[in-house]
């Protein structure tokens, strides 16, 4: 309990992941919260990446991390635009009005 | 070691109840401001174990940009005034307990890979390129960064242009009724057609037509 290891970053990990998935699926909000809940399971994927990385010496998973960083930026980027686009076509963007494609 | 177990618990405490204040909190502002604060804790656990770099560009892009950007967007559509109308239906109630069954498996799934991985005992020999600690961690990251990972290094760099560009081509618009200026006619104006040179008469005046 005392003894950090590798196991309590991957637990860390696994809780923010689990809590991200159930942010997707509890949303009764906008669509800007499912956003956020992907970014909060690619901060899980990078936990675990480098805690991997720390603990068995290898840089590689830092690297990874930084390109997860990237594409994590970018997705943003494009998600917010989407949605501002969606928002002025549609003048809402909450998750229930949204089912124009009948899915 | 005593000061890492309580550093750890206390930044990952903050981390999973900022988190679960994201997803939970009524107001979208409210979530934002839980995000930036996940990010700041999960960044000072990243510094604590050892990535100090990864921390720090964790805090400059998420912190600095990303939240910013979510704010900024959040602020544009003003969804936050309009959240007692959106609370109004329970429609989509009937999602939560599957949800929170499917999150629930998933948490055990990787629990149950968590506890049953074992160390390889030459995992440790294999390339072993943080033993090295006569440098930090910015410096051996930028040597690997930029001699094995270049293409992708390049790569990302080129995702990153394409979103920039996706962004501003999803939310450009032409607005009619806004004047510009034209260059092209600008420089392409003549002198013939800009200055005339006339004969004035005494006590007559010039008749400008335009």
């Amino acid at each position: 309990m005392i003894d950090i290891g590798l196991g309590h970053y991957l637990t860390l990990g696994a809780v923010i992941f689990s809590i991200g998935v159930i942010g997707i699926f509890l949303n009764r909000k906008n669509i800007i919260v499912i956003l956020m809940s992907i970014e909060l399971i690619l901060l899980a994927v990078n936990i675990n990446l480098v805690a991997f990385s720390i603990y068995l010496g290898d840089l590689a998973g830092q690297v990874f991390t930084l390109f997860i960083l990237t594409v994590a930026a970018a997705e943003a980027a494009i998600g917010l635009a989407i949605i501002v686009v969606y928002f002025r076509n549609s003048g809402t963007i909450r998750v229930e009005e949204i089912d124009k494609l009948k899915g | 070691m005593i000061a890492h177990a309580i550093f750890f618990y206390t930044f990952s405490i903050i981390a999973v109840v900022s988190a679960i204040m994201v997803t939970a909190s009524k107001n979208t502002v409210h979530s934002v401001f839980f995000l930036i604060l996940d990010f700041i804790s999960i960044s000072c656990l990243f510094i604590m174990i050892g990535a100090e770099f990864l921390g720090m560009i964790m805090l400059i892009v998420y912190v600095g940009a990303v939240a910013v950007l979510f704010l900024f967007v959040v602020m544009m559509l003003n969804v936050a005034q309009q959240k007692n109308q959106w609370f109004a239906g329970q429609s989509t109630s009937k999602h939560i307990p599957v949800g929170l069954i499917i999150s629930t498996l998933i948490f055990f799934e990787i629990i149950i890979v968590i506890g049953g991985w074992k160390y390889k005992p030459e995992i440790f020999d294999i390339n072993n390129s943080l033993a090295n600690t006569s440098v930090s961690n910015t410096h051996s990251l930028g040597q690997i960064l930029y001699t094995d990972y270049i293409h992708v290094f390049q790569i990302s760099g080129m995702i990153l242009l394409v979103a920039m560009i996706g962004a501003i081509v999803l939310t450009f618009r032409q607005r009619s009724g806004v004047k510009r200026q034209s260059y092209i006619k600008q420089i392409s104006r003549e002198r013939a057609e800009g200055v005339e040179v006339l004969e004035v008469q005494s006590n007559k005046g010039v008749k400008i037509d335009d």
